[in-house]
């Protein structure tokens, strides 16, 4: 079993997650940018955050054979700090990046002004790079957030096979894939969704424009349940085949749009150096 | 070593200053990423003209907002370009880094002569603790004093109390350091 887990915040994460996700099958991942617990309050704390998904944390992906790309902008939360937007300005530099699978996450948290102004912003940065959205959808009133981020991609002009709309479940997962939008699912220990629902979802709504991801983080929540999800599908009827579909070639189609997905072999790509193998680990 | 005129001959292609901010994160995507002549690939090439093309703070910059292969590539064009002692802290911030790829890089060049002894220890040193081969180490028997070999010996020491091994290349240098 091949795992592409298409939203998992890595950097909160240990070396013992990585291993056990090798182990487990989890071959590629992206990293999206996001809030920490800890809200940041200038612009150079988000250069810091944006350089270590593009650089340090794709090194520490890759000696765990796993690959590691990343999506960039200032996510809906800290957008309404005035001190923070400067960062919209340093976007398009991180966005020309080779790593840079998408632009993400954006979308909305309040549904503040602040955030439609920043989210229309970067659904045209997206354009201007060439590059998939991913849209994160608010944790509090959703149905109401999911359908205004729905009308704002629309009105961006954006295509919408290239926006992906995450955390969703039972209540917004139509009004996405109506739109012809992406439809995102974060599987969590005890809340957003479990992977017997998603098992549900899947058998109603079918496998198309489908991701399952474990959006694991610095919050409770468990980078193995792609895995686990895997599992209630085989469980549930479903063949290798279709969990292969939703567990890795659906993402792979997904941030393939970018033209930026690199799946070569991590240990050939990045184990060598001057062909010298110098991945002999730290001391 | 080669030079930037013989990298031109390989690809002939002027780039405009204005240009170069946009154009050097794409390099691998534009102008590929095969091998074009000795020890260079096409990308690291048009890289290394582009930071011809522009000022050393400009140079500062890109390597500042630069991914990993980026800042490769300015520590690889470093030696090629008329900086002077200006990208010597983008050395010492790569050697900051746990990243094995830019420790190597920071020493691996005729730019790394331009570090201080003691600098340059700590490097040799931080190279043999990370498993980064010291093949790759720019005039590593010329350089290596009795100082290294000291702290060598010390490391050598610790890693015999705790029973772990010494990795072949840094015994290898700590004995002939020794010899001499």
């Amino acid at each position: 079993m091949r795992i592409f887990d298409p939203h998992i915040h890595m950097t909160s994460r240990t070396t013992d997650d990585y291993q056990r996700m090798a182990e487990a099958g989890v071959q590629a991942v992206v990293e999206p940018a996001f809030w920490l617990g800890q809200p940041r309050t200038n612009p150079g704390s988000f250069t810091d955050y944006f350089d270590s998904i593009i650089g340090w944390e794709p090194f520490r992906a890759s000696q765990f054979g796993i690959k590691h790309h990343a999506t960039i902008a200032l996510n809906p939360k800290e957008a309404n700090d005035p001190r923070c937007r400067p960062v919209l300005d340093l976007l398009p530099r991180y966005l020309a990046k080779d790593g840079v699978v998408a632009v993400g996450e954006i979308g909305y948290d309040s549904m503040t002004p602040a955030e439609d102004e920043v989210f229309a912003a970067q659904l045209a940065l997206a354009l201007d790079h060439e590059l998939p959205a991913l849209v994160h959808t608010p944790h509090r009133d959703k149905a109401r957030g999911t359908q205004r981020s729905i009308d704002v991609v629309k009105e961006s002009g954006i295509a919408p096979e290239r926006v992906l709309l995450d955390h969703l479940n039972e209540v917004t997962v139509a009004a996405a894939l109506e739109a012809g939008l992406w439809a995102g699912f974060s599987i969590y220990p005890d809340t957003k969704m479990s992977p017997d629902r998603m098992v549900a979802i899947l058998r109603e709504y079918g496998l198309d424009r489908v991701l399952v991801n474990s959006a694991a983080d610095w919050g409770k929540s468990d980078p193995l349940l792609t895995v686990r999800t895997a599992e209630a599908m085989l469980a549930g009827g479903f063949d290798k085949d279709d969990v292969d579909r939703v567990l890795w070639r659906n993402p792979v189609e997904f941030y393939g749009q970018s033209g930026r997905l690199d799946l070569s072999d991590p240990a050939e790509a990045e184990a060598t150096f001057a062909g010298n193998s110098i991945l002999r680990g730290g001391s | 070593m080669t030079t930037l005129d013989e990298l031109r001959t390989f690809l002939p292609t002027d780039f405009k200053p204005a240009d170069v901010p946009a154009l050097f994160p794409a390099a691998g995507r534009r102008y590929g990423r095969a091998p074009l002549t000795e020890g260079w690939t096409t990308d690291e090439a048009a890289r290394a003209l582009m930071l011809a093309a522009v000022p050393p703070a400009e140079v500062q910059e890109i390597y500042r907002y630069g991914d990993t292969a980026e800042k490769l590539a300015v520590l690889k064009a470093l030696p090629l370009l008329t900086i002077g002692d200006e990208g010597v802290p983008l050395l010492e911030d790569a050697l900051r880094t746990n990243d094995t790829r830019l420790v190597a890089a920071a020493l691996g060049g005729p730019y790394a002569d331009r570090l201080g002894p003691e600098a340059w220890r700590q490097a040799v040193l931080k190279c043999v603790f990370m498993g980064v081969p010291l093949n790759n180490v720019h005039r590593l028997h010329e350089r290596a004093d009795s100082d290294l070999g000291a702290m060598l010996r010390a490391f050598a020491h610790e890693r015999q109390a705790a029973g772990r091994d010494m990795p072949a290349d840094a015994t290898a240098l700590l004995d002939r350091l020794q010899e001499d």
